[in-house]
């Protein structure tokens, strides 16, 4: 085995140690050795993006990131995206829409979802569709997935209205 | 799908990165966004001995003015922050409609400038952009530093002039002279793939009117960015009627490319769009010149 | 029977644990001394195998052992046939089924040849790349109808030929039928179906206990029972010592009720031999080639009308690609046989069918499962004929479609099950009607296409219409049990791989206990809790399934009453079951919990022959199939410039007969869609003439995102199944099976001014660029 290399890494607010060979990916970092496996791997070439995490706030595909190369950085992984017991609207509104049928795919597609329904208010399809045009999902045909976006922008900007 | 093992290195200056090119010469590689190297690596198509991974080198991420009007872009900027420029949607205005071409959201995030146009890849949309901005590449190592014309940097299929020691600290990119119109536009299978064919212009317009100047770039038909002789050939003193940019964006799929065939499109479905892309951004950058 | 649960958009049960990341997939299972198995695969699509020198991966720190399929010793195998072969007169079929690691030969790219166990997978990859296989590699089949002849080289030298299989089905005198005809179209169709590419790729974790002499199994396959009985003969073990669960599945669609896969035969055996867990994860490099496929076919067809476009008789020889083994039989060409037929009232028809061995990945069935292959010849048939009779293309189909008063409708020739393809019931004009009207079909070719045509676009209509034959026997069952915490569980064989089972199957039982859907635990795909049952294929889960669990639910019901009504002295009759529980007319209440108490004394005498428990377990096995159908219509636009293709409209009318849960259904129509889209013009499956697979990544193979899935509209018909109690009709194919005939058409129309004759799907910008030349130089010349 090759040398080891200490990473201290924060995930969903917990500060995680552990000594990994460089080669280790992200992904098999945070569902091997952190045991957080709600991050799926789909592909392990970038297309996918089932692997999808926030890395310093921004979807990454774990899959293509070393684990030594977070050390010193915050992860947020699906686990983290609401405490325990609780949904983020953004999950809410899957589970109200039916934009999940096998949920393999899923946690990727939330992690990609989270920041843009942050942060847009009023976006059209074509820029939802845009903004999950690198996750895969092989049994929903996204219509309801974009349902669901809709859903959770109107939880959250516009949840007076509702 | 896991990669081979390697020695990680991971400096947090220019100074220590090129340092252990140096001292590791044709084993290390650098690590920029990793888009690209990873999954290469994923598949063991590339099994580096060294990584000098540069995502610790704070000073290599920034968007700058330039004096000449143009602008700066430190090689570890990520695409994202290029997409996000205010200065590039003001200066460079090509550049800023091709980033959101680049890949996915997700990618965009982690890929660099720098890491692009030293991968070379033939159908990436940088070296392509790059080229057709006349742009420059600042190249370090402990021998010193060097600035390489782009059309100059890229040699061939993943080739560049980088020395095994060298590595990209910066890309120059001059503002598209005053009435000047640009486009760019690509056809891929899916949104987000590498394009089958992309094409980038900028033509600059006379008082008069006349085509001054026109730039034509191709990516994905050929081992590099193809820049069109022909298209600057037919155009240059002309007025930019339709027949004229029709004959150039002809002449210069005939004449100024190299398309290759694959499983997504032969060579001659290549030559084809390349002809029909090359028209459509000419026709679109000289309206924009005249617009100006 | 639309109730207060059946019939309801219930939310879904499983969608809490999924969307918090909770749910236990495969590869989430981590067990204390685990490890992990990497392969060696074939280079080579056809090849001797010399030698195997496998000592420098013997020596890799972390490399735990290497096997060759000479270390197996007898457990060394071909794996069982899955599916035999159908009972048709002068048959040909010849068995030959894949083996858990080469011997002497590779066959396709991508066979397993070595084995190597390690302390992780990245060592176990390192490991190899010691390995050296010495291969004299043969000349590879590739093409299907050079296969056959004289002097191809073979796939299996035994048998002295390529031709796996020869079925020759008739119905009528198609001879006699075509020579009162007044037009007859012959034509060579080719159509290609890719690869499911479920987002999870498979993966196996087998534990042998040495102490507690128990195999638990973890696999990710669409039939759990089967693999346990499989496996327990295999390892010499006793049923009762394995236990094989299907845990949450990501996405299956008929490649993961293949069995076995080597590595399904390989993992448990070392994992007994090695007295340690041992886990398998295929990637997705692996998964192009290890997974099953479908692929191609070549049709001869012709088809034989009257003037006023009525069918008289139907004609098609065609070839099939099974790939280098055989294993599930003929069921993928059986059903592109039968499915042929579609929703029409053909009184002759004479097909036959050539399966040929190749030297590729093996074929199975993938969502649609043969079926497409069939409805895109017969559609593209009828479209042809539309055209040169001068008849509208939805008359023509009207005009066939077999009227309501024949059903039952038999087709006779022989289906998948084994028996008489007879359609059970149908009514197919009002979903062409609603079809119609939701797509605009008159307004859109009057006004909307020629005014856009005008404006220099290219728009194009494309409507089919097709059957599906679901719900297929032999049999489920299922146990449906009301415990003393009020709380109901319901098991069953079949496993789950994103059908939304736990909410569809509660809502079955729901129905009949009237017990929130939440309080209803259903566990499927785990041989500890059920262990009779086949597995989910043929979109069958909703039929053959949801009627077991129907009919033990009402038989728990009946004991629920009875148990009251004991209790009550009210005859069950006067009872009234709600909310979990049971009132009687003048205002007494039991739960549904104390009644379960009740029922299972623990002191005291019962009546002799009492069965403890508010519990049942019934089982459904349907004579013949419910047959599904549905109208698919589309709009699209294409540039021939860039020969790009943008769908702008699509419309499913479906008819599955009884609804469970519309949301449910309704999801599985636009994923089918989904992959019929990719089917249509993004996937293909490329091999090039060495029989190297040229799109073995999802850079290459094109699995359509958000962007290129257009919105889809829904309508429903309903014309229940009179064959099960439910009523219901599969729908879990359906919406992937006509995507790509009703896409052709469409370009084809769109580009009318070319005079395009397309035969063949899926198209590619590249292929519509070739296509578009030929018929210039064609119209010039």
């Amino acid at each position: 085995m090759s040398e080891l290399h200490t990473v201290r890494v924060t995930v969903n607010g917990t500060v995680y140690e552990r000594q990994v060979e460089a080669r280790m990916l992200l992904s098999d970092f945070i569902r091997h050795e952190l045991g957080l496996t709600g991050t799926h791997v789909g592909c392990e070439h970038g297309v996918c993006g089932a692997c999808t995490v926030l890395f310093d706030g921004e979807p990454v595909r774990s899959c293509l990131m070393f684990a030594v190369q977070a050390d010193g950085h915050e992860i947020m992984t699906v686990e983290g995206l609401a405490p325990e017991g609780e949904m983020h609207p953004l999950q809410e509104a899957f589970h109200e829409a039916h934009a999940l049928q096998c949920g393999f795919c899923t946690p990727g597609f939330l992690m990609t979802l989270k920041p843009f329904v942050e942060t847009h208010p009023n976006p059209t399809d074509e820029e939802i569709r845009k903004a999950i045009s690198g996750n895969l999902c092989r049994c929903t045909g996204y219509q309801h997935i974009i349902e669901a976006v809709k859903l959770a922008i109107k939880k959250i900007h516009h949840s007076d209205a509702a | 799908m896991k990669p081979p093992a390697f020695k990680y290195l991971a400096p947090t200056t220019v100074d220590e990165a090129v340092a252990y090119l140096a001292e590791y010469g044709y084993d290390a590689k650098p690590l920029a966004g990793g888009q690209s190297l990873i999954p290469t690596m994923n598949f063991r198509l590339a099994q580096p001995a060294v990584l000098v991974d540069l995502n610790r080198v704070q000073e290599l991420s920034y968007i700058r003015p330039a004096e000449d009007g143009g602008v700066l872009i430190g090689a570890m900027t990520r695409h994202v922050q290029v997409e996000r420029s205010d200065l590039v949607a003001q200066r460079l205005p090509l550049l800023h409609e091709t980033v959101p071409f680049i890949a996915h959201p997700q990618i965009r995030n982690r890929g660099t400038y720098g890491g692009s146009i030293s991968h070379a890849d033939p159908a990436a949309e940088l070296p392509a952009i790059t080229v057709a901005h006349r742009g420059r590449v600042q190249l370090r190592s402990t021998r010193g530093s060097r600035w390489v014309p782009a059309e100059e940097f890229f040699l061939g299929l993943f080739t560049t002039a980088l020395e095994p020691d060298e590595m990209v600290v910066e890309i120059a990119l001059p503002a598209l002279p005053p009435r000047t119109g640009w486009a760019f536009d690509e056809f891929s299978r899916r949104h987000g793939d590498f394009a089958l064919v992309g094409v980038a212009a900028a033509v600059t317009l006379s008082a008069q009117g006349r085509v001054d100047e026109v730039r034509l770039v191709f990516m994905g038909v050929g081992d590099r960015p193809m820049t069109s002789a022909a298209a600057p050939a037919v155009l240059v003193g002309q007025e930019p009627s339709d027949e004229a940019l029709e004959e150039a964006a002809q002449r210069a799929a005939q004449e100024d490319i190299d398309p290759f065939g694959d499983v997504h499109a032969s060579a001659a479905f290549r030559r084809h769009l390349a002809s029909v892309l090359a028209k459509r951004v000419l026709t679109r950058a000289v309206e924009r010149a005249q617009a100006r | 029977m639309a109730g207060r649960y059946f019939g309801q958009p219930i939310r879904r049960n499983e969608d809490p644990a999924l969307l918090t990341g909770q749910a236990l997939f495969t590869d989430d299972v981590h067990l204390p001394g685990m490890v992990h198995v990497a392969f060696l695969r074939s280079d080579y699509a056809h090849a001797r195998i010399r030698s195997i020198d496998v000592s420098r991966a013997l020596e890799r720190p972390g490399v735990i052992g290497v096997y060759t399929a000479e270390d197996l010793g007898d457990y060394w195998q071909p794996g069982p046939l899955l599916v035999p072969p159908p009972p048709v007169e002068d048959i040909i079929f010849h068995q030959r089924t894949q083996v858990p690691l080469a011997k002497g030969k590779v066959r396709h790219v991508g066979e397993p040849v070595v084995m190597v166990v390690a302390e992780s997978r990245y060592i176990a990859e390192d490991a190899l790349e010691d390995i050296f296989v010495d291969y004299e590699p043969l000349p590879p089949v590739v093409d299907i109808e050079k296969a056959l002849e004289p002097d191809a080289p073979l796939v299996h030298e035994d048998l002295g030929t390529n031709l796996a299989a020869r079925v020759v089905q008739r119905k009528g005198d198609y001879e006699a039928a075509k020579a009162k005809a007044d037009v007859v179209i012959s034509r060579r169709f080719y159509y290609d179906h890719g690869l499911a590419a479920a987002m999870e790729n498979r993966g196996i974790v087998a534990h042998w206990d040495p102490k507690m002499q128990y195999m638990t199994i973890w696999d990710t396959t669409q039939a759990p029972v089967v693999i346990r009985n499989g496996l327990a003969r295999m390892l010499g073990l006793s049923e009762s010592q394995v236990r094989v669960i299907a845990p949450f599945i990501g996405g299956a669609f008929g490649p993961k009720i293949m069995m076995f896969y080597p590595e399904e035969v390989l993992i448990p055996w070392l994992s007994l031999k090695l007295k340690r867990p041992v886990k398998w994860i295929e990637d997705r490099r692996e998964n192009f080639f290890a997974t099953t496929h479908e692929r191609y076919q070549v049709h001869y067809a012709e088809i034989a009308l009257t003037r006023d476009g009525r069918i008289l008789g139907v004609k098609d020889r065609f070839y099939h690609d099974t790939g280098a083994y055989d294993p599930y039989g003929l069921t993928v060409p059986i059903n592109s046989q039968c499915t042929l037929l579609g929703p029409y009232d053909i009184p002759a028809y004479h097909s036959e069918m050539n399966v040929v061995f190749t030297n590729k990945t093996i074929v199975t069935p993938y969502r649609g499962a043969g079926r497409q292959h069939g409805v895109f010849v017969m559609e593209r048939l009828l479209d042809i004929a539309a055209k040169e009779l001068g008849i509208d293309r939805t008359e023509i189909r009207r005009r066939n479609f077999i009227p309501p008063d024949k059903f039952p409708y038999n087709n006779e020739v022989i289906y998948q099950d084994f028996v008489p393809l007879v359609y059970d019931s149908g009514n197919y004009e009002p979903a062409l009607e609603l079809a119609k009207k939701l797509i605009d079909y008159d307004r859109f070719l009057k006004e909307e296409q020629p005014r856009l045509r005008a404006e220099g676009k290219h728009v194009g209509l494309g409507i089919v219409a097709y059957v599906e034959g679901t719900g297929i026997g032999p049999y489920e069952g299922a146990r449906v049990q009301v415990e003393t915490t009020g709380k109901v569980n319901v098991a069953t064989g079949v496993g789950t791989q994103g059908q939304s089972h736990f909410t569809s199957f509660a809502q079955i039982v729901a129905e009949q206990l009237d017990v929130d859907v939440r309080n209803i635990r259903v566990v499927t795909g785990d041989t500890a809790e059920f262990h009779w049952g086949t597995g989910t294929f043929a979109s069958r889960g909703a039929v053959v399934a949801g009627n077991a669990i129907h009919a033990a639910a009402k038989k728990v019901r009946e004991k629920v009453l009875q148990k009251a009504s004991e209790e009550f002295g009210v005859p069950p009759e006067e009872l009234e079951l709600r909310n979990g529980y049971v009132y009687t007319q003048d205002g007494r209440s039991i739960s549904l919990a104390d009644l379960a108490v009740k029922a299972n004394p623990l002191r005291g005498a019962v009546k002799p022959g009492t069965e403890p428990g508010l519990e049942a377990t019934m089982y459904f096995g349907p004579e013949r199939g419910a047959t599904a159908s549905g109208v698919h219509a589309m709009i699209v636009e294409v540039d021939p410039e860039l020969m790009d293709v943008k769908i702008r409209k699509y419309v499913v009318v479906h008819d599955c007969g009884k609804v469970i849960n519309p949301l449910v259904v309704e999801g599985q129509i636009h994923g089918g869609v989904a992959q019929g889209v990719g089917n249509s013009f993004y996937e293909e499956i490329v091999y090039n003439e060495d029989g190297q697979l040229l799109t073995a990544s999802f850079m290459d193979y094109l699995l359509p995102t958000a962007m290129e899935v257009p919105p889809i509209e829904v309508g429903h018909v309903e014309t229940p199944s009179p064959w099960n109690e439910l009523g219901t009709k599969g729908a879990g194919e359906a919406g992937a099976i006509p995507t790509a005939a009703a896409f052709v058409q469409a370009v084809e129309d769109a580009l009318a001014d070319y005079d395009l004759e397309i035969l063949e799907a899926p198209l590619s910008p590249n292929r519509l660029f070739e296509l578009l030349k030929e018929a210039k130089q064609k119209k010039e010349g």
